[in-house]
């Protein structure tokens, strides 16, 4: 790794790409690396895509979160069409799906539907639609993709037994899912490295008493743990409210793993002759510990918060799965499974199961794009 | 006599081994026990031993980087070892060390504007372009080329990594650099450079060195006064010529003899001194001369009891008595 160059102070003029190597930040020797991991590379394209989707959810979503249709409860995904030849004037182009013919069961009394080709609902881009405050700021009322008619039924991914539309649903979802998995790794973080920071840097009895903290923490059941905090909110609690305590509580108990890590790190680097140079130069405790040690291992610590989302992600989606979490009208992952969670309800509705992949997919691309990280993290060692 | 620039006095700093349930130090290693020094303004003073008898810490000890247990370091008849943090940083700036490895003590995340600009940076002395300059200027001064200023360390040789530790060494215009092992880490042919670079900073900036060396024949050709280490104290101390000539410890002897004699025609005359393996316990010191169990001089009864004083710049009870061979000459 190291480049053939003689020790005389004035060498010859380097070549381009040596300047390129030698000039590099370590950002970039990292991106550089990272880029060679196709399956981190296609992940971390498709969580941009989630961002995206998260920040723009009222636009992507054909539906607001409070849309409700009781004519069509359990309705089953309907098939986008480019085109139909059968319509009443032959070959036609154009968005469409197709409508609900319902039956009821005289038996059961449950109603199934069918789909009806002769009942055309037209499908446009950028269609008008319910009213919506983009970021909480813009008054919109368009849609990305949406019913011509706001009316009509149009369900892509079919609708809930409450008679949602289950993809405006699950963006919605999306929005709250992601959004507590990464806040609260991000709170979980920055008790995680402060705490990592100190304890490993300054070692004696602080070490001591933040590493039996630790040891506390983690000897407690999380599950039960969880459970305990969430009973102890108080039902009146609104659903934003609710948001944010159940995040910091997942942050609460998410921290120790990263503190363990960091400390480990500190207490490698302490001894390292560039810290007692640090001190010498006359920096402070944490300039040194924050501005010349952090920065060692921030690729690291990048790379396990974006391996922690996932268990953060998975946490809520329990949480709520188990009725302690998030509530309705709050729509999460977990939320959504609640629906999925009965035999007799799935059988005969499976697309219910839709926010599940969604999890699954998300968690996996964040593990991708954590590991290709890790692997990117070391440039010097290749 | 001018003025001592720094004065060691009495100095001692032990490491706890084992605590007792109470929290107790019931076992230490003495690292330095007891050394005086005194460097004067300009001179060079060597501090030469065998790893693990204190040197390093005793180096450390004098910039701050290792807290004394007892006895004091003065600095301009300012006692440093007695002043809070927030005084002695006044004092940093005037003591800079050189460290020994130039691939550790260089932040390998920094570019080498950063590295030496740093102390600059962190105490709030210079920024922006004045930063620049003397982070330039410095670099030009040791030997750098002021294009390399945006490179990372990992990019450089050790020979050029250590004029970068020396750069951010004497970045603060220092009166006076403990450089400890600065050139052991490195080729000879590289050694050699670097060397020169210290004596003509020397002359430049009118440096004081504590240099801390193991080698002796590094120590030669710089030193205008060595002092030779053992097991935490110093055993002799005396000007680099009388030193190699005429060594006065039986210690001090066994290093000479270990120097590489370069002329062939040379060989064999006064031979290596092999000594025995028995180093004392360093946190169970023994009576008397530390030396005494390695020393094939030793008489017993004579030199394993009693404190021995450092009497003349020898720390011996034989001195007198005995007629030591120094390093035979190599300039012929």
């Amino acid at each position: 790794m190291t480049l053939k160059e003689s020790d005389a102070p004035d060498g010859m003029t380097p070549s381009p790409s040596e300047v390129r190597r030698t000039r590099a930040s370590q950002r970039q020797l990292v991106w550089w690396a990272f880029k060679k991991h196709r399956l981190a590379l296609v992940s971390a394209w498709l969580l941009a895509a989630m961002l995206v989707v998260i920040a723009l959810c009222e636009f992507v979503a054909p539906f607001s979160d409070r849309h409700r249709d009781s004519e069509y409860t359990t309705a089953p995904p309907q098939v986008l069409k480019l085109w139909d030849t059968d319509g009443p004037d032959g070959f036609r182009f154009g968005l469409h799906v197709d409508g609900y013919t319902s039956e009821q069961d005289p038996r059961s009394l449950r109603i199934t539907y069918e789909a009806d080709p002769d009942d055309r609902v037209d499908v446009g881009l950028f269609v008008k639609g319910e009213e919506y405050e983009l970021f909480g700021l813009i008054p919109m009322d368009r849609h990305l993709i949406g019913p011509k008619d706001v009316e009509d039924p149009m369900y892509l991914f079919g609708t809930t037994t409450d008679g949602q539309d289950l993809l405006s649903q699950l963006v919605y979802a999306t929005r709250v899912s992601a959004s507590v998995g990464i806040i609260g790794v991000l709170l979980a973080f920055l008790l995680g490295i402060v705490l990592g920071a100190v304890s490993g840097y300054f070692g004696g009895w602080i070490d001591n008493v933040v590493q039996r903290l630790i040891e506390l923490i983690m000897s407690v059941p999380s599950i039960p743990l969880w459970l305990g905090l969430a009973a102890a909110l108080p039902a009146t609690m609104g659903p934003v409210g609710r948001y944010f305590i159940i995040t910091t509580i997942l942050a609460l108990v998410a921290w120790t793993g990263l503190a363990r890590e960091v400390r480990g790190r500190f207490l490698a680097l302490r001894s390292e002759e560039f810290v007692t140079s640090a001190r010498l130069d006359g920096s402070s405790h944490a300039r040194v510990m924050f501005r010349h040690m952090l920065p060692s291992f921030s690729s690291h610590v990048i790379a396990a918060l974006s391996l922690s989302i996932p268990g953060m992600i998975l946490a809520e989606t329990a949480l709520s799965w188990l009725g302690m979490g998030l509530r309705p009208p709050a729509v999460s992952w977990g939320v959504q499974l609640q629906d999925a969670s009965k035999w007799s309800v799935l059988s005969g509705a499976p697309w219910l199961l839709i926010p599940g992949l969604c999890v699954v997919l998300v968690v996996l691309a964040f593990n991708f794009v954590g590991d290709g990280l890790r692997d990117a993290a070391d440039p010097y060692k290749h | 006599m001018t003025d001592p620039l720094l004065e060691v006095r009495d100095l001692h700093v032990r490491f706890p081994v084992r605590r007792n349930l109470l929290g107790r130090t019931t076992v230490e290693n003495h690292a330095v026990s007891g050394v005086d020094l005194a460097l004067v303004p300009g001179e060079t003073l060597a501090l030469v031993g065998e790893s693990g008898c204190g040197k390093t810490t005793l180096g450390r000890t004098i910039v701050g980087a290792q807290k004394a247990t007892s006895g004091s370091v003065l600095f301009e008849g300012e006692d440093l070892t007695a002043m809070r943090d927030r005084d002695r940083a006044r004092y940093r700036r005037q003591i800079r060390m050189v460290f020994q490895d130039p691939f550790s003590s260089l932040n390998p995340r920094f570019t080498l504007r950063q590295i030496i600009g740093d102390p600059l940076v962190a105490t709030g002395e210079a920024r922006g372009s004045e930063l620049e300059d003397r982070v330039a200027e410095m670099m030009r001064r040791v030997g750098l080329s002021p294009d390399y200023m945006d490179r990372y360390p990992h990019a450089f040789s050790g020979g050029q990594r250590q004029r970068v530790n020396i750069a951010r060494a004497l970045i603060v215009n220092p009166r006076l650099v403990v450089a400890d092992e600065p050139v052991s880490a490195l080729d000879v042919s590289v050694r050699a450079q670097i060397l020169n670079l210290l004596r003509e900073l020397q002359s430049e900036l009118g440096l004081t060195y504590l240099f801390i060396s193991h080698d002796l024949s590094v120590v030669e050709n710089l030193a205008d006064r060595v002092a030779v280490m053992y097991f935490g104290r110093i055993v002799e101390l005396a000007s680099t010529a009388d030193l190699y000539e005429r060594p006065q410890h039986p210690y001090t002897e066994a290093l000479m003899s270990a120097v590489p004699i370069p002329d062939p025609s040379l060989k064999g005359r006064g031979g290596r001194i092999l000594l025995p393996d028995e180093l004392p316990d360093p946190s169970n010191p023994p009576p008397g001369c530390a030396f005494a169990r390695r020393c094939r001089h030793a008489v017993e009864g004579r030199c394993d009891t009693g404190a021995i004083p450092l009497e003349d710049g020898v720390r011996c009870v034989r001195r007198e008595e005995l007629d030591l061979q120094g390093i035979v000459a190599t300039q012929s």
